[in-house]
């Protein structure tokens, strides 16, 4: 497998405030990066730099060996998913699918439809393409979203906290559509609380804390036997086995 | 109330409303152009325009329309610039409505939430495309309310255009109060003629709130 994208030495600063410190990642075509982390360690800021929608203070990202800039041609190549809900409130779901692949792509309009109804289809929406937004769920939003970002077939997808504003019951759905879309060997970086969700499709394990990539790891080794210290204290996090209501 | 007199005053009030509504419209068509440009320059922070335009919204917003029709028909000549009355009413009105405009434009803009415009940059959407279809039409249909209270306010703000010997409405009734005493008709022509002005502009508006409010599913 072949690198798709590249991050060298990437360093982000708000003002004095570091907020991504050296990071180096490479990303194999096919590969399925899930990234995790505390609140606030730079991961959601890590994406918004892949997507160009962060100035960078140092370091170098190439997509297929290009440069990533602000605007640039390439990050067609590139498509996100919001944590928040980012539907265009005016425009149905199939107005949202397909304002992009019409509008930059110029696109056949009735082709792109045919297509986004299909893509529809796939995630379970199909009685849906004249809805607004504001007549969905959260978890249908994102599933349209989803289906917004694929329909400019991008070939590096992110995900940001897709699930995080979402009612337990519908972070399933959406979290279906993404491992559907692993199998059929999308090329994905995940930022995601979801532990479970993410051992299961991940290829590789990030862990970002205070800016820095602190433990790269497989999901296996990640999940039962982390190598640092602060990986194992953040996993911990997620469990109660160690707590007790009354004292023993 | 005199019938008679109501009768013969009515032609004369017809004529003023048409003036009025004319002048009326005139200003705050150039009032929503400059609207417009002001609002861009300050959305999209435009150095140096961007202080200039708020200069221009602070003198605009806290003088009377009275004093800036003044300004215009008494000194702008004192400084070799020739105005006739109706360019002055026409200029006054789109002064004092620009800045009106342009702070309804700007909320509008400004109410539309940052994550539209990052997903719709992602989506390799460019500055124009992002401004046309993703931000304008959710602003739009943010801004029609106090677009429509613009309009009315701006409507009745003429009612001053007599001081510059506009002969609108109110110096009408003024002129047939002074000249026949006539005072109970004049004034009810007067309401009247506002209220038939008006109100359908007011109408207008709500329907106009209705079907961009609800926004039009599809493209």
């Amino acid at each position: 497998m072949s690198d798709l994208l590249e991050i060298k030495h990437l360093t982000k600063r708000f003002g004095e405030n570091s907020v991504l410190e050296d990071i180096n990642i490479t990303v194999r075509k096919g590969e399925v990066v899930v990234i995790l982390g505390p609140s606030g360690c730079g991961k959601s800021t890590l994406l918004r730099c892949i997507n160009a929608l962060e100035d960078t203070q140092g370091g170098e990202m190439l997509i297929d060996g290009e440069p990533i800039v602000k605007g640039g041609k390439n990050m067609r190549k590139v498509g996100m998913v919001f944590q928040s809900y980012d539907l265009f409130p005016h425009l149905n779901v199939l107005a949202n699918i397909t304002l992009a692949p019409v509008k930059v792509m110029k696109r056949d309009k009735e082709q792109v439809q045919e297509e986004a109804r299909e893509l529809l289809k796939r995630v379970g929406l199909s009685d849906k393409e004249k809805s607004l937004p504001r007549e969905l769920s959260g978890g249908q939003k994102q599933r349209v979203a989803i289906v917004r970002a694929l329909i400019m077939q991008p070939e590096l997808l992110l995900f940001d906290e897709v699930t995080a504003a979402l009612d337990p019951e519908m972070v399933r759905e959406v979290l279906e559509v993404v491992l559907d879309l692993a199998k059929q060997g999308k090329t994905m970086m995940i930022v995601t609380h979801e532990m479970q969700f993410a051992r299961a499709i991940a290829d590789r394990i990030i862990m970002i804390d205070g800016g820095r990539i602190v433990e790269e790891n497989t999901p296996e080794r990640f999940f039962t036997d982390p190598e640092t210290d602060r990986a194992r204290q953040f996993l911990n996090t997620f469990t109660y086995e160690n707590v007790h209501k009354k004292e023993q | 109330m005199d019938t008679q007199v109501l009768q013969e005053y009515l032609p004369l009030f017809g004529e003023a409303a048409l003036l009025t509504v004319g002048l009326g419209a005139a200003g705050i068509a150039v009032s929503i152009v400059i609207g417009l440009v002001c609002s861009l320059v300050q959305y999209y922070k435009v150095p140096v325009a961007r202080r200039l335009v708020q200069i221009y919204i602070e003198l605009s917003r806290n003088t009377p329309l009275l004093i800036q029709l003044f300004f215009i028909y008494y000194g702008l000549p004192k400084l070799g610039i020739k105005t006739d009355p109706t360019a002055c009413g026409i200029a006054g009105l789109a002064f004092l409505g620009g800045s009106y405009m342009a702070e309804t434009f700007r909320s509008g803009l400004e109410a539309v939430d940052r994550v539209h415009s990052e997903s719709a940059f992602s989506l390799g959407l460019n500055r124009f495309q992002t401004f046309a279809y993703v931000i304008l039409p959710q602003a739009v249909s943010t801004s029609i309310p106090p677009f429509v209270a613009n309009v009315i306010f701006l409507l009745k703000e003429t009612s001053v255009f007599s001081a510059v010997s506009l002969m609108d409405l109110m110096f009408t009734a003024k002129d047939l109060i002074g000249l026949y005493y006539n005072t109970t008709e004049s004034l009810f022509l007067l309401v009247v003629f506002y209220l038939i002005i008006l109100l359908p502009v007011s109408l207008l508006g709500t329907l106009l709130e209705k079907k961009v409010g609800v926004p039009d599913v599809g493209d």
